[in-house]
């Protein structure tokens, strides 16, 4: 559903906003990277625009912290709707490695929906072309969630008080039956 | 004197052609060393837990069901793709592949979950504790990280959530 949406409302122009909340820099020289005419994300209409008032997409780095969470909440509700959130990198999506330290209260999706994942630290340019892809209907997405469940391997319970003495010998009384 | 300059940099650019990745329509390969996210192998996992004691994002979660059955959960949203989980498998269950066309829009796709069959003591009717390789692992016992919350449980109890297990490991800080 979020797709159909997405190819009818935002056509094929997306405005993203960069909103980092705490990151380490390393996703957004990855975005900025993307925007480079060797990444070249302008053949899918998507431009970096200053203000949120102004964008269709917003494109979080770097986990809600104590300090950013209100903000980022407001630039959230500043952008007009229709509009769609991307969590770029490991701290975006789910913390990252400091997801237990004291001003990291968690993911993004703690303060604003997010609509898609692109999960690395960070990313590759690639990856992030790809997420974009995925959201605009261009390729599908490749991960499913995976369980595997080993086979169980019955051993029957030696029990030490079913050891009798018997001559000179010490035998397992139940042997047989292991 | 600029309009020279502007035909110079015509120049330059008419001279270095298209230099555009055509990536999402065609693959692109990644470099000899890349660490894509890491792929777990559920047939040598031996459920040492040690991947989930040396994971700096603390993002595989172990829980321990029964006496025999030890489920492991990587979340996926977390992970650094450090690799530090593959080198420390003593089983090389864990390969780093080079995928990293892993957006999607269900953070649940990510996981992996593993649900191992533990050997028991045939003496004690415990779950044996592997020798020496995965002492250094500072194997805890048993565990019951909070997969609801995606959180470790760092003190593992095997009585009680405040009774420390017996001859559990002291990590020693100095
Ligand atoms: S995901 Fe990694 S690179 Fe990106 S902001 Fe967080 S720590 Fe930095
Ligand atoms: S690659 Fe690093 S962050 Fe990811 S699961 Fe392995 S140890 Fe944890
Ligand atoms: S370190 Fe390897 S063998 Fe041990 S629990 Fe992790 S994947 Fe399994």
């Amino acid at each position: 559903m979020i797709k159909n949406l997405c190819q009818k409302m935002f056509g094929r122009s997306l405005w993203v906003y960069h909103a980092n909340s705490g990151g380490c820099n390393g996703c957004d020289i990855e975005v900025l990277n993307v925007l480079t005419p060797y990444y070249d994300v302008e053949r899918f209409g998507i431009k970096l625009v200053g203000s949120p008032r102004h964008a269709d997409v917003m494109l979080c780095q770097g986990p809600a912290m104590r300090s950013t969470a209100a903000a980022l909440r407001r630039a959230y509700e500043a952008m007009p709707a229709p509009k769609l959130v991307f969590a770029i990198g490991s701290c975006a999506c789910g913390g990252g490695i400091w997801h237990d330290s004291y001003p990291v209260l968690g993911p993004v999706e703690k303060v604003v929906p997010v609509n898609y994942y692109i999960p690395g630290c960070p990313p590759r340019p690639e990856a992030i072309i790809y997420g974009v892809a995925v959201a605009l209907g261009l390729v599908d997405k490749r991960v499913v969630p995976v369980e595997v469940r080993q086979l169980p391997l019955i051993i029957p319970r030696y029990h030490p008080d079913d050891l009798r003495g018997r001559d000179e010998l010490v035998v397992y009384e139940k042997a047989d039956s292991l | 004197m600029s309009i020279l300059s502007k035909v110079k940099e015509a120049v330059i650019c008419l001279r270095a052609g298209r230099v555009t990745l055509p990536y999402p329509a065609q693959p692109r390969p990644t470099p000899p060393n890349f660490r894509g996210r890491p792929i777990f192998d559920a047939s040598r996992c031996i459920g040492c837990a040690g991947c989930a004691n040396n994971c700096p994002a603390r993002e595989i979660l172990v829980v321990d069901l029964c006496q025999e059955v030890r489920v492991l959960q990587y979340l996926g949203r977390r992970c650094t793709y450090c690799g530090r989980c593959a080198d420390v498998c003593p089983e090389k269950a864990i390969t780093m592949s080079r995928d990293f066309e892993t957006a999607t829009d269900h953070v649940a796709d990510l996981g992996q979950r593993l649900e191992l069959f533990m050997s028991t003591c045939q003496r004690c009717g415990r779950c044996f504790t592997p020798p020496s390789a995965l002492d250094q692992l500072k194997l805890k016992g048993y565990r019951f990280d909070d997969v609801a919350h995606e959180r470790w449980v760092f003190h593992s109890t095997a009585y009680g959530r405040d009774e420390p297990v017996v001859e559990d490991v002291e990590i020693e800080l100095d």
